[in-house]
């Protein structure tokens, strides 16, 4: 019994040490304004919006919903040197470096564009 | 009603948007039924301008193999052995009523919408090219390669099958397909889109007053697309 305790102080001293120890994430701001939620709300439950919302548009022809994989890449794409966007899923860019961090392949992007469409196109 | 509440409600009138376009949070509705119309005789064999802006609007760049690289609409040539009468024509998904491709995808990817259209769920789609082996038109493609630079409205990747959308991201904003709207401004004009179900639409009108076919009208699966000349 005594052990068991132990271990898990132990453990728990193992664990804070190491998230100390591990850099955090660190994210490219974003281009627009305010989020459509708090970030707490956003980090947890946009695999959810995300999800409920694909279904929505692609099946039933819903457009303009609140939570779109599209306007989330136009919001937190960033901007290379050039003017040309940078991939939100390159190392180090906003989805990128936190689903490496948490160690979760989103797979949005083997379909989805990374980056936004050019000012000509954006209009639809 | 009062004078006033007279100039308000024309005025409500006057700032309504074109009934094409659908408001933002409201379904695609059986109501609407979209179509095209197909006059072969103003399609000539040597033109490629629908094709061309398919895949720019698509964002199809193949890789040098046409045998199985994305082809979204393509131009067919036929020729009647008896008479010697050659016709050009586009065939690109012909969004039928009765889709053989809905009918055999085991997952359910391959869907209609409630206005007609038919489209690949391609969340769920397994890859398995049933739905390519059923479609009597070969109407659709497979994506054999990962891709990259894909349009935001029209997302494509390696292992789904794809296939002509009707342009839903334009008829959805209100606009028309892609291949209609090049034909008319950079060839002669042979397609025309619309609302088959709408009596006033121009097709509909075109398609009660004149001689239509749908090609392979005999496997009942009633596309959506009606040619003229063949």
């Amino acid at each position: 019994m005594l052990a068991r305790l132990l271990l898990v102080v132990m453990l728990m001293l193992a664990g804070g040490t190491a998230a100390q120890a591990t850099d955090l994430p660190s994210l490219p701001k974003a281009r627009g304004g305010t989020c459509i939620e708090a970030p707490a709300t956003m980090r947890r439950e946009h695999p959810d919006m995300l999800k409920h919302q694909r279904d929505d548009t692609l099946r039933l022809g819903i457009r303009g919903a609140k939570a779109s994989l599209k306007d989330c890449v136009a919001c937190h794409a960033t901007s290379a040197a050039d003017g040309t966007s940078i991939p939100v899923n390159a190392p180090g860019q906003f989805c990128q470096s936190c689903h490496a961090y948490a160690a979760v392949k989103p797979d949005c992007f083997e379909c989805h564009a990374t980056t936004p469409a050019p000012v000509k196109e954006a209009a639809r | 009603m009062n004078r006033r509440s007279m100039i308000l409600a024309s005025g409500a009138v006057l700032i309504a948007t074109p009934a094409l376009a659908r408001q933002p949070g409201q379904p695609a509705s059986a109501i609407q039924r979209w179509g095209l119309l197909i006059d072969t005789s103003k399609c000539s064999a040597d033109c490629t301008i629908c094709v061309d802006a398919c895949k720019a609007e698509m964002g199809l760049n193949g890789h040098g193999r046409p045998e199985t690289d994305a082809q979204y609409v393509r131009k067919i040539d036929i020729k009647d052995p008896a008479t010697g009468a050659a016709h050009s024509l586009p065939v690109m998904c012909q969004h039928c009523a009765k889709p053989a491709c809905v009918d055999v995808c085991p997952t359910g990817a391959s869907m209609k919408r409630a206005d007609g259209i038919v489209l690949v769920d391609r969340h769920i789609c397994i890859g398995c090219r049933y739905c390519m082996m059923a479609c009597p038109y070969k109407a659709r493609s497979f994506a054999h390669e990962e891709q990259s630079g894909q349009k935001p409205y029209l997302p494509r990747g390696k292992g789904t099958v794809e296939g002509c959308t009707l342009c839903v991201h334009r008829v959805d904003a209100g606009l028309e397909p892609v291949c209609v709207e090049s034909c008319r401004a950079k060839a002669k004009g042979a397609m025309l889109f619309g609302d088959l179900k709408d009596p006033d639409s121009d097709i509909a009108k075109r398609v009660a007053r004149e001689a239509t076919t749908r090609i392979r009208a005999d496997l009942g699966l009633e596309p959506g697309v009606r040619y003229q000349g063949i």
